[in-house]
């Protein structure tokens, strides 16, 4: 069986082998890789674009993307770095369709700083965990992470909710290494202090 | 160290990319500054809580109409090549 490997990786990836049988027409083995990455590719969309029906769409507007163009994946990066990076292209436009007076790209740098210097000293106490619910610890994680500028939460998203690396990351987007570093830092900082209204310690004599 | 040099290694801390004299120096700029040491627990809880917590269920019906569509569009364009 041939072995297609990336000269940058010493250790095949077991995508590898089934991207090869789905380049010669193994529908099996795409199918394989749909259900490996169906559900982080739709929860990517869903994170950039905010809207179910839209992460949906994404999803197998991606996925078919992928299949059409897999004569052209060449393997120099993972194959699932190469579907995310559809996956946010095809987001990006549909943020950039809905919103027609705001621009909306990954190279646009946000130049505010707004929540970029740590303003609540307070600590979290108790844990996130314990002074609420899991449903309403999800809202309020939603809630939050909508408030940030798209570009900043999607390197967030990637990076700290996904678990791409820092390189990978760099790559879906088409970002430097340096520029993910930057805007993750301050997609941090910016949920931090957000979060921080939520879940920071109360004043005694303060109302819950 | 000060506490916007702690602000500018911050993102290092927490994916391991800081030497380790790095790491001690903010060990002992933490020990003494206690907002710095709270932008470093809080942050660490950020990533944290967004990591532990699915906020975008998919739930397995949703999992299984959005796989069954994929399918369809694929083969649909396998059928027509």
């Amino acid at each position: 069986m041939p072995a297609i490997q990336s000269p940058a990786t010493e250790e095949v990836h077991p995508d590898v082998a089934l991207v090869a049988r789905a380049k010669e027409g193994d529908t099996a083995a795409f199918e394989q890789l749909v259900r490996q990455y169906e559900r982080q590719i739709f929860r990517v969309a869903q994170h950039i674009t905010q809207n179910r029906e839209d992460a949906e769409d994404i999803t197998q507007d991606a996925f078919l993307k992928a299949y059409e163009k897999l004569e052209q994946f060449q393997g120099n990066s993972k194959f699932s770095t190469w579907l995310v990076r559809i996956a946010v292209n095809e987001s990006l436009m549909r943020l950039r369709k809905r919103k027609t007076s705001k621009t909306v790209s990954m190279d646009e740098d946000v130049q505010t700083d707004e929540g970029s210097i740590p303003r609540d000293f307070a600590e979290w106490r108790p844990n996130p965990e314990q002074q609420y619910n899991q449903a309403e610890l999800a809202e309020i994680l939603r809630k939050t992470i909508q408030g940030l500028p798209p570009g900043f939460r999607t390197v967030f998203t990637l990076r700290d909710v996904e678990n791409l690396s820092t390189e990978e990351t760099a790559e879906a987007l088409g970002l430097s290494v340096p520029a993910v570093k930057s805007r993750l830092l301050r997609a941090r900082l910016q949920l931090r202090e957000r979060l921080s209204r939520y879940f920071r310690q109360k004043q005694e004599g303060q109302p819950a | 160290m000060n506490c916007t040099d702690l602000l500018s290694h911050l993102s290092d801390y927490f994916d391991d990319q800081l030497t380790i004299e790095l790491r001690e120096e903010i060990s002992e700029h933490t020990a003494g500054c206690q907002h710095c040491r709270v932008v470093l627990n809080t942050t660490h809880q950020t990533i944290e809580v967004y990591k532990g917590n699915e906020i975008y269920e998919v739930s397995p019906g949703l999992r299984e109409r959005l796989h069954s569509a994929i399918m369809a569009k694929c083969l649909a364009v396998k059928k027509q090549a």
